[in-house]
């Protein structure tokens, strides 16, 4: 199935990497950072789409479920939730801009040049042979990371663990202007805990001011 | 079933280490604050228990487990055992402090554990994967441990920079990695290796990797022109983790460079050679020369970590098995340097203060005699003075870059080391000459004063008597790279 002299892969690629690009730009071009995100999660979504043209399924599915599912809309959460000041996370962009352009765009041609079809292309990489169509890319995936990559896999179980406790550690506290009461404590209370009891002597005070006003209020009251 | 059970024995270590950093954890929570000294118990046994696994397994022959994802060959072992006591003093000097600033916890011991078993990976690690895993391991509780002591806003900002700048090095590390992937199609060392050496690779794709790869390198190493985090976060953080930051995890460095650029990237000897030349150069310039100018205690160190650097890339820029072996002669002693350094520091200071200027150690001798001689021995092995072990370890890198051939190199990195001499100096010359500005009494738990005293002592002693550590480097490096 050709159009227009492409083969039917080859339009829905350039279709996918287009707006793959377009929402990559936008989303460090964009003022709004709500839409910074939601253009990141469009990119997510065309990213999954090129990969499922790679016969890679499995990832293209965990890539929509964990990053567009769970890890953009606490994103999202965070960047509605948190009151940033973009003006002042903006300040300097037109600054920085005639020195990171000119090193952004020649670091761009240079990865071009190398990473390009000049080396990369498909006369000098052989694409691989298409797997028949009950091939399971999750069953092999399994397979692998099971066993050849047993090591790197409980690794990273360690590395999120670290993770887990880093975030407790460095955000859990006791939150002392919370009003709540533990009763295993209230109930423990004494006598002594409660009163404090005063020993004073019985004397008039003689405060000036307030004789005075004493004597005031009884003018007034005759 | 047999590999399996030859897998887990040539990991145990690693896997004891994780199970305890849990179990503290745990136990932490179970323990009155009067029994709190049990977790570094805990902590200390782990690390010896783990240090007599790693001997009585060590073989002199390389063995590969987890199908080629790790290794067991003499170098890996030396450096862990070399980590495991280069941690062990850091729970002895940094006791004290965290108990005063309530850092003392459960989080810290497991933290610093599993940033020992992240290292640990690096120096076996076979595998570019699992060599960048063990690397995340360690950043990550590292970037933790220097936000632990949550209320002190300068070690929120140290840790947020090292955070921002280690994450951008990963990013370069791994998209190098995706490079020499790409163009070899294996993420095994010796693999990769075998490819470069057979098939027909194009050149440029490889050097482009190699580049990202040395930057990735270079920034966690600390080397100029990626040195601009260094100052910052020894500065800002915890002086207990500025001790752990500046010490072990540079020996993990080295053997994580061993592994990518000599076991796998050997082909391309001649390329990185000249990157490590010019970032060993720079490094000992603007090292010795910006530390003249710091007033910070901290901030010096820092600086002369990164001349430190320089001269360990030295070494590894002669590519050669002797060069090998006087860079990993170098770290070592350098690990021992800086761990006393910092130790100082960490034993001057007090609850609510930090003895992290230069003022602070004015007129030590007169507070007291002893700790300003062991000052005054950590500050000439840092300086090379002979007879210590500074000396000796400046004298085997630079003999071995002499005869690579880098005789203008090693006349230029003598005469910078002259002016390193001086920031070194001008410490004693505070200690020794000037008049005490802080009069309180130095206290500091018994142990934390011996072990200080032992290892502030050994720097004299192995510089007077190298051979025991030569052989054991020389043994390190022939036997994996021979």
């Amino acid at each position: 199935m050709t159009f227009f002299g492409l083969p039917f892969q080859d339009i829905v690629f350039y279709t996918l990497a287009a707006i793959l690009l377009y929402a990559a730009l936008r989303v460090i071009t964009t003022r709004n950072p709500v839409y910074a995100a939601l253009y990141l999660v469009l990119a997510f979504f065309t990213a999954a789409g090129v990969w499922l043209l790679l016969e890679a399924e499995f990832l293209a599915i965990v890539l929509v479920l964990v990053y567009v599912g769970a890890v953009m809309v606490l994103f999202l959460f965070v960047v509605m939730m948190l009151d940033i000041n973009l003006d002042k996370l903006r300040e300097g962009f037109w600054k920085a801009l005639p020195i990171a352009l000119p090193v952004g765009g020649l670091m761009a041609v240079e990865m071009v040049m190398i990473v390009g079809v000049r080396n990369f292309g498909a006369d000098k990489i052989v694409a691989p042979a298409a797997r028949p169509a009950d091939y399971s890319n999750t069953a092999e995936l399994g397979r692998v990371l099971y066993t050849d990559y047993l090591l790197p896999f409980e690794l990273a179980s360690v590395v999120l663990l670290v993770a887990i406790i880093a975030a407790i550690a460095l955000t859990l506290r006791d939150r002392r202007e919370s009003k709540s009461v533990d009763p295993a404590k209230q109930v423990l209370v004494k006598k002594a805990d409660r009163i404090r009891i005063v020993k004073m002597d019985a004397v008039v005070e003689k405060d000036s001011e307030a004789s005075s006003d004493v004597s005031t209020v009884a003018k007034e009251a005759e | 079933m047999e590999n399996i059970r030859y897998d887990l024995i040539t990991a145990l270590p690693e896997i004891v280490i994780v199970c305890m950093a849990m179990f503290i954890l745990l136990a932490d929570l179970f323990l009155k604050s009067s029994n709190r000294i049990a977790i570094y118990v805990l902590a200390q046994v782990t690390l010896l228990v783990a240090a007599y696994l790693t001997f009585s397994t060590h073989t002199p022959s390389v063995g590969y487990a987890f199908t080629g994802t790790f290794v067991d060959d003499a170098m890996a072992d030396v450096l862990k055992l070399m980590i495991y006591l280069g941690t062990s003093l850091i729970f002895v000097y940094s006791r004290q402090y965290i108990q005063l600033r309530e850092m003392y916890r459960g989080e810290f011991y497991a933290l610093v554990l599993f940033s020992v078993v992240g290292m640990m990976i690096m120096v076996s690690g076979q595998n570019m994967l699992t060599l960048y895993v063990g690397l995340e391991l360690l950043s990550l509780s590292l970037y933790a441990l220097v936000a632990l002591d949550r209320d002190n806003a300068r070690a929120t900002e140290a840790a947020m920079k090292y955070f921002v700048l280690g994450a951008l090095a990963s990013g370069m590390l791994l998209y190098g990695m995706s490079m020499i992937y790409g163009m070899t199609g294996s993420l095994n060392i010796s693999e990769i290796n075998n490819a470069l050496m057979g098939g027909e690779n194009v050149q440029s794709v490889l050097i482009l990797g190699l580049v990202f790869i040395v930057a990735g390198l270079a920034f966690k190493l600390g080397a100029v022109p990626f040195q601009m985090w260094v100052p910052d976060v020894y500065e800002g953080s915890p002086t207990a983790i500025t001790l752990l930051i500046s010490s072990v995890p540079k020996l993990a460095a080295f053997a994580f460079i061993i592994r990518m650029l000599e076991q796998g990237l050997h082909t391309l000897a001649v390329d990185w050679q000249q990157m490590l030349m010019i970032m060993a150069v720079l490094s000992i310039v603007i090292g010795n020369v910006t530390a003249i100018a710091q007033t910070n205690l901290k901030r010096m160190l820092a600086y002369s970590t990164i001349s430190h650097v320089g001269f360990v890339l030295f070494g590894l820029m002669s590519a050669s098995i002797n060069g090998f072996t006087s860079a990993l002669f170098y770290i070592v002693s350098y690990v021992l340097m800086t761990l006393a350094g910092f130790g100082m520091i960490l034993l001057l200071s007090r609850k609510g203060f930090e003895a992290e200027k230069l003022d602070d150690l004015k007129g030590l001798n007169q507070r007291s005699p002893w700790h300003a001689f062991l000052m005054l021995i950590v500050m000439f092995s840092m300086a090379g003075v002979p007879p210590t072990l500074g000396f000796y370890a400046k004298f085997t890198v630079l003999q071995a870059a002499l005869q690579a051939g880098f005789l203008w190199l090693v006349v230029f990195a003598v005469l910078m080391a002259v002016i390193g001499a001086f920031y070194y100096l001008r410490v004693i010359k505070l200690m020794y000459f000037d008049e005490p500005v802080d009069h309180h009494p130095i206290q500091a738990p018994m142990d934390m004063r011996i072990v200080l005293g032992v290892n502030a002592l050994a720097l004299l002693a192995i510089g007077l008597m190298p051979q025991g550590l030569m052989e054991l480097c020389s043994y390190a490096i022939s036997k994996s790279l021979g």
